[in-house]
């Protein structure tokens, strides 16, 4: 890989952070290189400490790294919370006629350049360009030619009219002036440019892009962190497609909107975190057993309780698997990249409808609020398809109505997937309920239907299963004795560490899991490795349980779920037939 | 939609289970007819239920229904509406339903003035579990859980509507039943979200809040100079603590729905079967 590069810009929330950053990622990607980003950052709007970052290569760049090279500090604290990540020779570019960077001491072995980046800014127009002051001394150190810089100011600021697009420029260029004359040193940095297209977004915007080319059309949220965006996103975008967001008055309400609006016939979906997971399992168990198609996104942070809402966690797995009360069959997705985000969207759509039930697509804060560069054609829109599964329409709803003449939204099938009318079809009208009922939707306790139901429910997943497929992705070396399995956004991390592995002797095979539920069967390529490591951003190592769950020695069961406990004769003639039947295998 | 729909059509072939001389019997009827009334049928009408005894109507009826979770039937019939704006969206729960578990949402269903029909079937206690107090329950009304009574003031519904911004408040008694028809039907009219509370006694387990003692204190709105165009006025009737009053309370002829605030008008069932068209530009903007 060609020599990568890592700055960083870093200050106070308020500071403006957060868009300095992404100007000089997007001129970065504007220049045909490769961007990688990440934030620190604190639940707060002002004061603290916050960071954004980007690692450049011009080769494809997937992680971070422990390691920076040019440091825009805004305050003495952003220099004490990186000296780890600073190493010799790296450039520290500061205000030091700002009063609380006046006394900063710079490492001996780092360079420090003091830039004037206020009275810079105001000379050119306005105190507020100071961070545009130091995005222009950023690439006079990093030999970044400044015209790309030019190109992200021009895309940042155009639709607030050109006089401010030419205020930053010349504040970006004076930035640069006064390193070039005032600093005779050589810096080893040379940000080569290439003619290569590159689209830069973050994991939120790739699951907002991918709803809408879906055909999501109705989005009910409630603002949480790292989730947020994907409301953000939708909003103002969704709506040239035909489409609506709606802030509910909170989760509960957000998934019972994206419900309703699924009933009346719509690609619909939510997005939250850790705490709202936790209040929309509660309408969890009605959604699957209403058979009601509905894509909850959850973008995974640190929990418990509010945990911190700011760090990263892949810690809800279990949640996802288990939450709600009763037997709740779904589908769990994890996208493993920003690209993934985009085309895991899509199938959770599709999934969700072919196979009427609830899926959760998680991504975690790490993935969700790092912006990585793609070729365009990454997402190709013609490469979309809607399959909306198994509707009926007034033509063919003859052929699904009960003997009395109603209308069977939960018919017994083979593949246990019934018809779906949406409201106004002729005929179809229906009850869907989160009481057990018939197949007609008609509340029943009835214990033969109540089990036909629920193997019908889960006969859904089974054919999903084969129907379906739930491979993960592998790379490394295929013959390695070590195996290494993660799922959701450790695989840009691993993909380069693997790298790093190879060049001190060690071979690797990876295997990043997509899919939770249903997931690929592992247990031969376990069984094939010698050792077996799982790697996943939480303390219990959820997918790991999974993992060994997997491979491990099948026992016989005897289950009873039409709503009468056991009864001590039929028990002892259900474990008899158990037992003849083994003796019979 | 054909015009010779009768209030039966909205019928299901399930038999209500609810105590003979239940409220709900006349709520219910009084919405099938202002459905048939207002031209629609069951194939374009969508019924959203609460939990409770309530919640058993959209089981009684016949229609696109949703019976969901206990509290979230307003926020479903958001849903619905906005995603089918073609569709007729009535709402019915309890009081249970409606001010405790889902007060919150009943805020802000208010506020949105989503194009729907609420309405609340308040029996003033909680007879599906055999006897509780609800949040209407009187104060001093003696209940397994409430021995001396709950203590603490009801929920004045209407003035909670009215305070987050409603454009219909409505009160109905489900044994009058020419006029809660009535009733409802305005609320169904109406350009906005369409708030009823019917009075629907339970003979079981509320032998205070009779149908007795309806008949006896109603008063009118229709028999006075009440105009519900007027704010000042309908404040008056909500905060009267003296009178059970029937009728329209407040209505404000200058309503205007959500779907026409958001231009929301598409039904959104419809849609390509690959990404919609000019869905690169989204691409393109990531550049």
């Amino acid at each position: 890989m060609a020599a990568d590069f890592n700055w960083a810009v870093g200050g106070e929330a308020g500071d403006g952070i957060d868009s300095t950053g992404k100007i000089f990622a997007q001129a970065l990607s504007r220049a045909g290189r490769h961007v990688f980003t990440s934030k620190d950052f604190a639940s707060r709007i002002r004061g603290g400490y916050t960071a954004y970052k980007v690692r450049t290569s011009v080769d494809k760049v997937q992680s971070v790294v422990d390691r920076l090279d040019v440091l825009i500090a805004l305050t003495p604290r952003t220099i004490e919370e990186n000296l780890e990540e600073l190493h010799e020779g790296s450039v520290i570019i500061y205000d030091g006629e700002r009063t609380t960077m006046q006394d900063v001491e710079i490492p001996e072995e780092m360079i420090g350049i003091d830039v004037p980046l206020k009275r810079l800014a105001e000379e050119a127009g306005g105190a507020i360009m100071r961070n545009v002051v130091a995005l222009g001394a950023a690439c006079e150190v990093a030999e970044f030619p400044i015209e790309n810089l030019d190109s992200a100011l021009e895309k940042r600021f155009s639709d607030k009219g050109q006089k401010l697009v030419d205020n930053n420029k010349e504040a970006a260029r004076a930035g640069q002036s006064y390193v070039a004359e005032e600093y005779d040193h050589e810096f080893d940095y040379d940000l080569e440019t290439t003619d290569e297209d590159y689209v830069l977004l973050n994991g939120d915007e790739a699951i907002g892009m991918g709803a809408i080319a879906a055909g999501c059309r109705f989005y009910a949220g409630y603002p949480i962190t790292p989730a947020t965006d994907v409301m953000t996103y939708l909003t103002g975008r969704i709506e040239r497609y035909g489409g609506h967001v709606v802030q509910a008055e909170d989760e509960l309400s957000a998934i019972n909107m994206a419900l309703g609006a699924a009933r009346g016939g719509a690609r619909s979906m939510t997005a939250t975190s850790g705490p709202g997971i936790d209040l929309m399992t509660e309408t969890f168990g009605l959604i699957a057993t209403s058979e009601t198609p509905l894509v909850i996104c959850n973008v995974m942070r640190s929990g418990p309780s509010t945990g911190m809402p700011t760090k990263q966690e892949q810690g809800d797995l279990n949640q996802m698997l288990y939450g709600g009360h009763g037997e709740v069959p779904r589908f769990v997705l994890a996208p493993t990249t920003i690209a993934e985000c985009f085309w895991k969207t899509v199938e959770a759509f599709n999934l969700a409808e072919k196979y009427q039930l609830p899926v959760y697509l998680t991504a975690d804060l790490s993935m969700a609020v790092t912006e990585q560069t793609f070729s365009p054609d990454t997402f190709d829109m013609d490469e979309v398809e809607v399959d909306r599964g198994f509707v009926v329409d007034e033509a063919d709803i003859d052929d699904h109505m009960s003997d009395s003449g109603g209308f069977q939204p939960h018919e017994i099938t083979d593949d246990g997937i019934s018809p779906r009318a949406f409201p106004g079809t002729a005929d179809g009208a229906h009850m869907s309920t989160g009481l057990e009922h018939d197949e007609q939707g008609r509340r029943t306790e009835d214990t033969e239907m109540r089990v036909e139901q629920v193997d019908k429910r889960n006969r859904k997943v089974e054919t999903a299963r084969q129907r379906e497929d739930w491979s993960p992705r592998e790379f490394g070396d295929a013959d390695a004795d070590t195996l290494v399995v993660t799922w959701g956004s450790n695989e840009g991390a691993l993909a380069e560490a693997v790298e790093f592995l190879a060049d001190d002797g060690y071979d690797v095979r990876v295997l990043s899991v997509p899919y939770i539920f249903p997931r690929p069967d592992l247990s031969e390529d376990v069984a094939a490795a010698e050792n077996v490591i799982v790697v996943e951003c939480n303390e219990q190592g959820q997918f790991a349980d999974l993992v060994e769950h997997d491979v491990l020695e099948r026992v016989d069961r005897i289950n009873k779920y039409n709503g009468v406990r056991f009864k001590a004769d039929e028990l002892a003639d259900d474990i008899k037939a158990t037992l003849s039947e083994g003796v019979e295998a | 939609m054909s015009s010779d729909i009768r209030f039966t059509d909205f019928k299901s072939d399930k038999q209500p289970t609810w105590c003979p001389g239940c409220g709900d019997f006349g709520t219910m009827n009084g919405m099938m007819k202002a459905l048939a009334e207002t031209g629609n049928d069951p194939d374009n009408t969508f019924v959203v239920a609460g939990i409770g005894c309530s919640g058993k109507i959209g089981t009684y009826m016949h229609s696109y229904a949703l019976h969901g979770v206990h509290g979230r039937a307003l926020p479903v019939g958001t849903g619905v509406k906005m995603a089918r704006p073609d569709i007729e969206v009535m709402v019915a729960g309890g009081d249970g339903d409606g001010y405790s578990i889902g007060a919150g949402h009943f805020v802000h269903a208010v506020r949105r003035n989503v194009d729907m029909t609420y309405v609340v079937m308040d029996n003033r206690i909680y007879g599906l579990t055999k006897g509780q107090a609800s949040p209407t329950s009187r104060e001093d009304f003696e209940t397994s859980t409430s021995p001396e009574g709950p203590k603490q003031p009801p929920v004045n519904p209407h003035a909670l509507a009215l305070a987050s911004g409603a454009t219909f408040i409505a009160q109905s008694f489900s044994s009058d039943a020419l006029r809660h028809q009535e009733i409802i039907q305005k609320a169904v009219e109406h350009d906005g979200f369409g708030f009823v509370n019917v009075y629907s006694p339970c003979v079981t387990f509320n032998d205070v809040d009779t149908y007795d003692y309806f008949r006896d204190s109603l008063v009118d709105l229709k028999e006075t100079d009440h105009d519900p165009s007027d704010k000042a006025a309908a404040k008056d009737v909500i905060f009267d603590d003296e009178t059970e009053h029937q009728g329209v309370i407040y209505q404000d002829e200058e309503s205007v729905p959500y779907h026409e605030r958001h231009g929301v008008d598409e039904d959104m069932s419809v849609i390509p079967d690959g990404a919609p068209e000019g869905a690169t530009d989204l691409v393109r903007e990531f550049y």
